[in-house]
């Protein structure tokens, strides 16, 4: 009873050499087929890498800002458009809240000697920005609360401006032209984490300068955008909602005033974001899959046609029908694997430079590499069958016949 | 087992159907081979001999008729079945040797036995004995656009005799060939028959007919015995 298992297996490891003997024989045209699997494939596992180590690296700068901060932002009423000092002030004196960070942000044109660069990004903040975030100052001194208060015209640059402007020279003590306002340049900013959604958003500052001075460049007094740091084992909903009643009546319980964010909130959108978008273009990937394996399908009935005398003989020589189909269907089982496993290659290499490229984490998904694999096998087998069906469904004398 | 016939064809019957038309191929023949028998089919193209073969190689099956092959009914067995039989019972040579071209000598012999499911290193020692007995051992690893065509239709008949089929069944087998090598394959022919192998031959040519110890002629469909070798 064993033995029809045994010769099955000894056919199907011959099948597989014959199969790699016609697909070597024929390489261009086998290279050609494959190509449709090998971009499907390849953009799926890019796709999956690239979007899953995004992802990734996003929540990992979610977690280095730490889930305890909650951003605002303000659209105010008629009677009042923003925060004003003392009202930053007494939100900082909650018991929820640890401290916060006003966000003033401009676009310059930054000048020294005879050299100049516009739309540099220059960025108002606080004391306590400062004194909460690891590595802001890489050199040189932060800003402090007597900056602050004299809204001083104090900056620290990024190492970016320090080669634009300050090459062979130690910026620490020279001035620096900020929208045609002279700066004391105080400190040079180190290389630090992403600590707030809106440098996110905006990218990280070249310039740092007092919120105060900042808000008085662009000629306002109020701030309506600031982050808040929780104070510790503070859940983020409850100090939303205190934050929420307290900010209502300092806009005497008008609606629409303004809006507070969670981490957790950003989050979500972020994913759902990111799986929309993976979702369209694995639909894309899958027109791709379907369209190679319509070339596979199209290269195997030519394989049929052109190899019938061999069909016909080796039916004559003793090959049941099953084993014809099997010879068929492994040929383009093998093909579309070899596209697939190339293209997971590819893809792999792919995401990798895309990684780098965008600064991302490269994280091996095994699941995408699966799907991948699978799909080509899938397609090759479900592409095959009718070819394979027709092969050994041909009459061997008609078969003998055109020889 | 002595005593009975190696097959028998009892009005056997061949008519193709294309559309509106028929063709009546085969009428009403009856014919017996006996267990070492070298037999020649005689007959112009167009005769019936061709289908005459591929039902005696299981190839094909009757209209109408009986036929026993090795005690064996063939009329009711479907394809599978018909294809098992083959593997076991019959050893095919075509005109044009019909060798796989991407395979070498060795493996082109190899071929039937991997669909009967032999193992590699037995199928490896049956192909090279083959190869051996038909001279051309030295040739294992050479393709067949490398050799001559005397040699190709040897190494057919390498692939012919590996399974130890019970009958070879040649058609045409020196119609590919010039006279000397064709006499070669002809007296290879006549070695097998004499080791005792049952040996059907289809062919259109006299001469070759006459290698045969027995022939049978076939004109437009309809069978008669032609007497012996001596009488062509």
């Amino acid at each position: 009873m064993l033995e029809k298992p045994r010769k099955t297996l000894i056919m199907l490891k011959e099948c597989v050499v014959m199969s790699l003997d016609n697909i070597r024989g024929n390489r261009v045209r086998s290279f050609l087929t494959i190509l449709g699997i090998l971009i499907g494939v390849m953009a799926v596992i890019a796709l999956i890498t690239t979007v899953s180590g995004f992802s990734g690296s996003l929540s990992r700068s979610f977690l280095s800002m730490g889930a305890g901060t909650l951003s605002v932002s303000v659209t105010g009423s008629d009677l009042k458009t923003g925060m004003t000092a003392a009202d930053l002030t007494e939100l900082a004196q909650m018991d929820e809240v640890d401290g916060l960070i006003p966000n003033v942000s401009l676009r310059s044109r930054v000048a020294r000697g005879g050299s100049y660069k516009t739309n540099v990004t220059v960025s108002g903040k606080n004391m306590y920005y400062f004194q909460n975030t690891d590595n802001v100052v890489g050199r040189g001194r932060m800003i402090n609360i007597v900056d602050e208060e004299n809204m001083s015209r104090v900056c620290l640059i990024s190492s970016g401006m320090v080669e634009t402007f300050f090459y062979g020279v130690d910026p620490v003590g020279e001035n620096i032209y900020i929208d045609a306002l002279t700066f004391l340049v105080v400190g040079i900013i180190g290389e630090k984490t992403v600590s707030t959604v809106a440098d996110m958003m905006s990218g990280s500052p070249d310039i740092l300068i007092p919120y105060t001075t900042a808000l008085k460049m662009n000629n306002e007094s109020l701030v309506t955008s600031f982050t808040v740091s929780l104070a510790e084992g503070v859940d983020s909903q409850a100090a939303s909602e205190a934050l929420e009643a307290k900010m209502d009546a300092m806009f005497s319980f008008e609606e629409d005033c303004f809006t507070i964010t969670t981490m957790s909130s950003i989050e979500d959108t972020m994913d759902s974001i990111l799986s929309m978008v993976s979702t369209l273009l694995a639909g894309i990937a899958s027109i791709a899959l379907l369209v190679g394996g319509i070339g596979i399908m199209n290269m195997m009935l030519t394989t049929v046609t052109e190899r019938t005398v061999e069909i016909g003989l080796k039916k004559a020589l003793g090959a049941i029908p099953w084993q014809i189909q099997v010879q068929f269907l492994m040929e383009s089982f093998l093909l579309s694997m070899i596209g697939g496993l190339l293209g997971v290659a590819l893809g792999l290499g792919l995401s990798l430079i895309l990684s780098r490229v965008m600064g991302t984490a490269f994280q091996i998904s095994y699941g995408a590499i699966a799907l991948g694999v699978g799909f080509s096998a899938a397609v090759g087998i479900l592409f095959g069958w009718a070819p394979a069906r027709k092969a050994s469904r041909l009459n061997p004398i008609d078969a003998l016949r055109s020889m | 087992m002595t005593g009975s016939p190696f097959f028998r064809m009892e009005k056997i019957n061949k008519i193709y159907r294309m559309g509106e038309q028929q063709a009546h191929v085969l009428r009403d023949v009856d014919l017996s081979i006996e267990p070492g028998e070298y037999l020649s089919v005689l007959g112009p193209s167009g005769s019936g001999k061709s289908t005459l073969m591929n039902i005696i190689g299981c190839l094909d099956t009757a209209t109408s008729g009986r036929y026993v092959l090795q005690g064996q009914e063939i009329e009711d067995l479907n394809e599978e079945e018909l294809a098992r039989i083959r593997s076991r019972e019959i050893g095919f040579i075509f005109q044009n040797s019909q060798l796989l071209s991407r395979l070498t000598a060795q493996k082109n012999v190899e071929l039937p036995l991997i669909y009967a499911g032999v193992p590699p290193k037995e199928r490896r020692k049956k192909a090279l004995e083959m190869l051996e007995k038909v001279g051309l051992i030295d040739w294992r690893d050479h393709y067949p656009n490398q050799m001559s065509g005397g040699q190709q239709q040897r190494v057919a008949i390498a692939r012919a005799l590996v399974g130890n089929p019970s009958i070879l069944l040649a058609d045409e087998p020196t119609g590919a060939l010039d006279q000397k090598t064709g006499r070669q394959v002809m007296g290879l022919f006549s070695e097998l028959n004499d080791e005792g192998r049952t040996i059907v031959m289809i062919t259109h040519d006299m001469n070759i007919a006459g290698y045969a110890r027995r022939i049978v002629r076939i004109v437009d469909g309809v069978l008669s015995e032609g007497g012996n070798a001596a009488d062509a």
